[in-house]
């Protein structure tokens, strides 16, 4: 690891003007994928900033007939709550699938959709079930946050503070993944809120995406059948010793169809 | 640049100079000496580098030493007392659950907090716990066992 300062903010408008008084600071979160990642010297910020002592990110409300995750919600947290698991049991199941129980100990939501990782789970939980990204300065749509790889719509030195899902009728997560790490190789979360139908797929591609073709049939039939005929094409998806793009193309309809069937 | 770290250690409040990117399992192997904490892939995988800290196991070789100001850690050497094993280490002895036992320490110590969560864990969910502790040597079916029978020795 390259040097830096460390330093822990003491509220969310101390930590938003240390970075913004820093020529390249970082914020961290759980620091599941920063502290690898500065291991490795793949990034060298001057400041890191460390949100762990901020009680106002952490926690699980419900506001407005929505489940509000706190940005330093950890994953183990949202995984182990009544107030998540009742009213949307597909969002703590897909946080209980996340690596492992140390990296659920520590990983936070916030640090995971900052991150966009293309292999990460959440983004198919803001996505899929249209969650809304709110920040120190403002709110962002789900469908609006996730722009290409490891890039979202954040700000240099925004901060994000909070997650808020809406309650679907019924959702459900299903993801392959990969039998080392358990990032998905490809993972959906399909889900369906009066007349409207989300399909959201993380790892397939460079970024989540949704496949309105599903949705459009599932709106009609909500049944694994009316997407089992229905594929994405291979181009432009990922490729790695895991998975070719032509099989990643392929998960997404089985796993799409699992998830349906799992939503019931 | 360096700052002071505070913690409470396997009960003690202990502190040291730290530099921001020090890790916890450097604080705890070479400032402190405590060295039954191993390092196996010092990539977040392995699993050998499992601590307590505020109650909860965490990979050290992935916590900044500063993360952990404040905090009490423990690790595989709060566990036996006076000579005397825990009866999570006594198990894993008794059951033939290490070969080498580079892996050992993480793995108790990971048990203890699934123990923790759960006083009678399943094997389906001693497996699926075992998630981010790898062993080489066991195959990790005598783990498992002495897993389930350290959580019964610890009920009784």
């Amino acid at each position: 690891m390259y040097e830096f300062n460390y330093r822990r903010a003491s509220s969310v408008s101390d930590a938003v003007a240390s970075s913004g008084q820093s020529d390249d600071a970082s914020y961290l979160a759980g620091g599941m994928t920063l502290i690898p990642v500065l291991k490795f010297r793949l990034a060298s910020p001057s400041d890191i900033i460390d949100l762990a002592g901020l009680g106002e990110l952490k926690g699980i409300r419900t506001e407005n007939g929505a489940v509000v995750v706190g940005a330093m919600t950890t994953h183990a947290e949202v995984a182990g709550s009544s107030e998540v698991r009742q009213p949307i049991p597909a969002l703590a199941d897909l946080a209980e699938s996340i690596g492992d129980p140390q990296v659920r100990n520590r990983g936070t939501i916030g640090g995971s959709i900052a991150n966009a990782d293309p292999a990460a789970d959440y983004p198919a939980a803001v996505v899929g079930l249209g969650a809304t990204v709110h920040t120190n300065s403002r709110t962002i749509g789900a469908d609006d946050f996730f722009t290409d790889m490891f890039e979202t719509a954040l700000e240099p030195g925004e901060l994000v503070t909070a997650v808020s899902f809406p309650v679907p009728d019924r959702a459900a997560y299903m993801k392959f993944p990969n039998p080392a790490s358990r990032y998905a190789i490809v993972g959906v979360m399909v889900s369906q809120s009066g007349e409207e139908v989300r399909v959201a797929v993380t790892g397939a591609g460079g970024s989540v995406f949704r496949v309105p073709e599903m949705e459009q049939a599932l709106a009609v039939n909500f049944a694994p059948e009316a997407v089992a005929g229905i594929s994405v094409s291979a181009d432009g998806l990922n490729e790695d010793i895991h998975a070719s793009p032509e099989y990643r193309a392929h998960l997404v309809t089985v796993m799409a169809r699992r998830a349906v069937a799992a939503a019931g | 640049m360096t700052l002071t770290v505070t913690m409470t250690l396997n009960g003690e409040s202990v502190s040291a100079e730290v530099e921001g990117r020090t890790l916890l399992v450097q604080l705890i192997r070479d400032h402190f000496r405590l060295t039954g904490t191993h390092v196996g892939c010092d990539t977040s995988q392995c699993g050998a580098c499992v601590v307590h800290m505020n109650g909860q196991s965490v990979k050290s070789c992935t916590v900044l030493a500063a993360q952990a100001d404040g905090a009490e850690v423990s690790t595989i050497e709060s566990l036996a007392e006076n000579g005397e094993l825990h009866p999570m280490q006594q198990a894993f002895k008794d059951n033939h659950g290490l070969q080498c036992g580079f892996c050992t320490p993480g793995m108790v110590m990971s048990a203890l907090d699934l123990v923790a969560n759960n006083p009678d864990p399943g094997e389906a969910e001693i497996r699926d716990w075992l998630e981010g502790n790898l062993c080489r040597c066991t195959g990790y079916h005598n783990i498992v066992k002495s897993i389930a029978a350290g959580a019964q020795a610890m009920r009784s």
